[in-house]
């Protein structure tokens, strides 16, 4: 199939390629951009993997095409350090145990920061409900929501502490 | 500083890769590139048994993009995991053996080009009858899977420890029954994925040394097969393992890819990269093998055991693979968990014309666990007994050595059960709760380590070396392979502690053939205790260099030089409890190693006689005083622990056993015959957790696939065709299912282990199938004698036990369950109408003719 040029915004950054029309997002991810973070797993969008934020929100890049995100604000696992360091979820996630692998793990990310981002205090069950979108095979999911809760916590802290700063 | 007196060991820490996991920018094999790489893709076997009469590939060739196509006759020699069972080639000679058999190979300029080729060869195939069934299978006399395996059995083994039928006579009650546990898999997230690289001679563009990068728990099992397979000699091959993204046993053996990805790199004269398709995955492989086990035990009437005889048949698909070592497993660790007397087992690992079964967590030990935790409750039941009680009365007295040759040093079962029934307040609510809800208990054990290697040898199993530089840099070379389970952070860990160093300033660098030394691999949960022992060994060496310098300059003997948290003092000095805690800030490692080299150092060193030095200091006297700071550590089983001498003793044994016991709280809808798993309560004795945070993600990872096996994994096949090759379809639980799980660590402190640590990935598995399926008798008063517990199976055990007729409820999702449902009524060979080995007798060959299945 015959290349195309588009612009896709990916981390704050625009970039311009030439790819098929038929592309996927998770290909042209990894394969043109390098950004090697999203993962391919299971080929039918069981898994969530791949999954990336568009425009906020969590989305399958293994099963969208990158035409399709022309104008749009993707955000990949290698977008969510905090100015370089790590975000409060990635420390989160090591400290407690919620990466052992790690294959699953930036699916997870990309998930677990939308939820905090429009949920900032889930409930259990909550929490519970958002990951069911990601398969993960190492962990049994317990340690993760540890790491969530901690997450939470670190935010809420780094949140006082920018509000005595400012006054 | 922590309760246990150690400094780092004991502490819950991040995995040392956690942050390139969280970032993304840990590399995994398919996210690497070279110039000039080639994509890999296989033409798979569309038939389950049949011979190859011909394959053209002249209409591939020819499509434009498409470099190299390689096939069976490109590389023909024969390996296999095991020495006894060379039976794979890296593409199919003459025969494909399964569904998803390997036959040729492309290698080309894109996947889709690749894709397109793979349409362009042809390949004519002469069909043969197929054998989907392994006590069908061992009815096969013409058309053989395998031509040195009459009757498609791999392997055999009958074994009888003490005295069985003495034991039988003396029991006041004897219980027997069939239990079935199907096949499950792995399903590691990370696809297997390779990547082969030839160096090429820049004046003759001839082949040179090849790198390998790939998805393994086995670089160097991997680099000797390639070896085997490419007539290469091992030095000319580099094995790099990257982050690998799960492996669970599926990684522990050489995959087809990985052999077929250096042959077509071969033949391209280019780097290639092969990585699996999920559905590849299914078909690669190796998982845990359906089961059926025919389980017989005598018991006294307070439940003590006093013989067991165990016969276990395995479908272990087309081709050997561990199989000998798992039929070997079945038999060899009913041992070790409680003190039986008598043994008897028959294990017959068969072929059929499915993809080959392996290594799974828990090795062997998980579907017959499953049986014997079963009976366990039945017994209990029968005889009106607590369940906790019939399992205490049964506790071993270590140190000991089993009927069947295990040696058991530490034995924290006693402590894991009692903690299980505190936390799950199995007394007051076991038996009375409503109904539909229930608790149920079991317990398992597992190797940490096998005590003798797959290749036999004097070799130790485990080797680390290491190098101290003058700015108190320590790097560890170990070939040990991080699959996730967090090898890597052990190693530091271990070395950080011996060394009374921060745990930053050390830095791994591991399973790169090249750079390590041999280590056998992550399986059998060998690396903590095998690799950890090495560790320590090694670091013992260097720290001994460091001591002595450390003295000389102190002015003290050896004995009084102490190291910890980067602080190196003289214990007599009295002032050295300020400067330890001073130090604690130093801990990190990455403040001052730098500034210290040179001048500063020299000026300091002119000081004059301490009573206190940091870290950096000690290492710049070390080696200013010894030259190179380096220590080599090995590892190798003690001899006492190696096991019996019985045909097939070698497996089973091991240094240091970890042991489990769980209770599970279920509810089921006796509507729907949904299980709803509430909460289990495990405990797990690891000797000694040296980081909790990991332990705990080991064991409450193992009973999640342990629960994933119980209620909804499962490979469901039709005449050789995988029917569920996809995450959506082979079901395992997402978050929204999975219960709470409690994990209770429990340290024995082993002898042996490195700061008293074994085994912790993989023991609590087997325990928590059985304990949901005492769960659901006590629930609802059925005994669910076949795993998974789905609910078509709770159904019908459900309206059986009502007295209703039975409904093939399975069959729209399985047609060949209904015949397996048929077999529930357990085995003629137990009710003395059939032979000891296995029944070929007429009686029964009428019985499954009339089963009929395919």
């Amino acid at each position: 199939m015959k290349k195309e040029l588009i612009e896709l915004r990916v981390n704050g950054r625009t970039h311009e390629l030439a790819v098929e029309p038929n592309k996927l997002l998770l290909d042209v991810l990894r394969q043109d951009l390098n950004l090697t973070g999203s993962k391919r797993a299971c080929d039918d969008s069981s898994c969530g993997a791949c999954t990336v934020q568009v425009d906020g929100i969590p989305m399958l890049s293994c099963t969208m095409l990158a035409a399709s995100c022309e104008g749009q604000e993707i955000t990949t696992v290698e977008g969510v350090a905090d100015h370089g360091a790590l975000a409060a979820l990635q420390k989160a996630y090591g400290d407690f145990g919620g990466s052992q692998c790690g294959f699953c793990t930036p699916g997870f990310m990309m998930t677990v920061r939308w939820l905090l981002a429009n949920n900032p205090e889930p409930t259990e069950d909550e929490i519970r409900e958002a990951l069911s979108s990601n398969l993960c095979r190492c962990t049994g999911y317990t340690q993760m929501y540890q790491a969530v809760r901690a997450a939470i916590a670190a935010d809420e802290k780094g949140l006082k502490h920018e509000l005595v700063e400012t006054k | 500083m922590s309760g246990n007196g150690f400094s780092v060991i004991g502490k819950p820490i991040a995995m040392v890769d956690a942050a390139g996991k969280t970032t993304g920018a840990g590399k995994y094999t398919d996210d690497l590139s070279l110039p000039g790489m080639l994509v890999g893709k296989i033409l798979h076997s569309p038939y389950p048994h049949a011979r190859i009469k011909h394959i053209d590939t002249s209409r591939a060739k020819v499509l434009d993009g498409v470099v190299a196509i390689v096939t069976g006759e490109d590389a023909p020699n024969r390996y296999g995991i095991l020495p006894v069972g060379h039976d794979e080639t890296a593409l199919a000679v003459e025969k494909v053996r399964y569904i998803g058999d390997n036959v040729a190979c492309v290698a080309a300029i894109s996947e889709e080009v690749a894709e397109q080729a793979l349409g362009l060869i042809d390949v004519e195939y002469e069909p043969l009858p197929a054998f989907f069934d392994p006590e069908e299978s061992m009815k096969a006399e013409t058309d053989l899977i395998h031509e040195h395996r009459p009757h498609n059995v791999e392997k055999d083994y009958h074994h009888v420890f003490g005295d069985p039928e003495k034991g039988f006579a003396e029991a006041d009650y004897v219980h027997e029954a069939r239990y079935i546990a199907n096949e499950v898999t792995h399903a590691a997230m990370e696809p297997h994925s390779t990547l082969a690289n030839f160096e090429l001679d820049p004046y003759t563009g001839k082949l040179g040394r090849l790198t390998v990068w790939s998805s393994t728990q086995v670089p160097y099992y991997l680099q000797h097969k390639l070896s085997l397979v490419l007539e290469l000699p091992m030095s000319q091959i580099r094995l790099i393992k990257p982050l690998v993204g799960g492996g669970f046993g599926g990684k522990s053996e050489v995959i087809p890819l990985e052999i077929i990805a250096a042959v077509a790199a071969r033949a391209a004269k280019a780097p290639v990269k092969i990585t699996y398709t999920r559905e590849e995955v299914f078909w690669a492989h190796r998982g845990r093998p359906r089961t059926i086990v025919d389980l017989k035990t005598g018991v006294k009437k307070d439940g003590r055991v006093t013989s067991v005889a165990c016969q276990v048949i395995q479908d272990g698909g087309a081709y050997c693979s561990y199989g000998v070592v798992t039929i070997l497993y079945s038999g060899a660790l009913l041992g070790a968990l409680y003190d039986i007397p008598n043994i008897r087992y028959d294990g017959y690992r068969v072929l059929t014309n499915k993809p080959a079964c392996g290594a799974m967590r828990g090795h062997g030990t998980v579907n017959v666990r499953f049986a014997f935790e079963s009976q366990m409750d039945e017994i209990a039941a029968k005889l009106n007994l607590d369940p906790a009680e019939v399992r205490r009365v049964n506790l071993l007295k270590p140190p000991t050595v089993t009927v069947n040759g295990l040696r058991v040093l530490s034995y924290g079962l006693p402590e894991c059960i009692d903690q299980v029934i505190t936390r799950s307040g199995w007394r007051e609510r076991h038996g009375h709760l409503p109904k539909g809800r229930g608790l149920g208990m079991a317990c398992s054990h597992y190797v940490s380590g096998a005590a003798n290697s797959i290749i036999r040898s004097d070799m130790p199993h485990s080797t680390v070396n290491i190098k101290i530089d003058r700015d108190g840099g320590v790097v560890v070379y170990t070939g040990a392979a991080e699959i996730g389970q967090g090898s890597d952070t052990m190693t530091a860990q271990i070395v950080a502690e011996v060394l009374g160093c921060g745990l930053s300033r050390v830095k791994v660098v591991a399973a790169d053939t090249d750079l390590t030394p041999i280590d056998l691999g992550s399986y059998s949960s060998r690396v903590t205790f095998m690799s950890g022992n090495a560790a320590m060994q090694a670091a013992e060496e260097v720290k001994k260099n460091i001591v002595s310098a450390a003295a000389r300059t102190m002015n003290c003997a050896p004995e009084d030089v102490n190291m910890r948290d980067d602080h190196v003092w003289d214990r007599r000095s009295t002032t050295s409890d300020t400067d330890t805690t001073l130090s604690e800030d130093r801990a990190s490692g990455h403040v001052d190693g730098q500034i210290l080299r040179g001048s500063v150092l020299q000026t300091r060193k002119q000081e004059g006689l301490k009573t206190h030095m940091s870290f950096e200091e000690a290492v710049v006297a070390a080696i200013d005083f010894h030259g190179a700071l380096t220590g080599t550590g090995s590892y190798a089983p003690p001899v006492e622990a190696r096991g019996g001498k019985h045909k097939g003793g070698g497996v089973g044994p091991s240094p240091a056993y970890s042991y489990s016991a769980q209770v599970a709280e279920v509810s089921v809808d006796e509507d729907t015959g949904e299980v709803t798993v509430h909460k289990i309560w495990a405990a797990h004795d690891c000797g000694r957790a040296l980081n909790p945070v990991a332990v705990e993600g080991q064991v409450i990872g193992s009973v999640w696939m342990g629960l994933g096996q119980a209620l909804e994994e499962e490979m469901i096949w039709k005449d050789g065709l995988l029917m569920n090759p996809g995450l959506l379809e082979y079901r395992s639980p997402s978050s929204a299912e999975s219960p709470d799980i409690e994990c209770i660590i429990v340290e024995s402190v082993d002898p042996e282990g490195p700061f008293g640590a074994k085994e912790a990935g993989e023991g609590s598995l087997a325990a928590t199938i059985p304990a949901i399926s005492n769960a659901i008798y006590d629930a609802v008063g059925v005994r669910l004698r076949e795993a998974p517990f789905t609910p078509e199976r709770i159904l019908a055990a459900l309206r059986a036990k009502k007295g209703m007729k039975r409904i093939a409820m399975t069959e729209s999702v399985d047609p060949t369950a209904p015949v397996r449902l048929r077999e529930h009524g357990g085995s003629l060979w137990f009710r003395g109408k059939g032979p000891l080995r296995h029944p070929l007798d007429p009686a029964r060959r009428s019985a499954h003719a009339t089963g009929g299945e395919q």
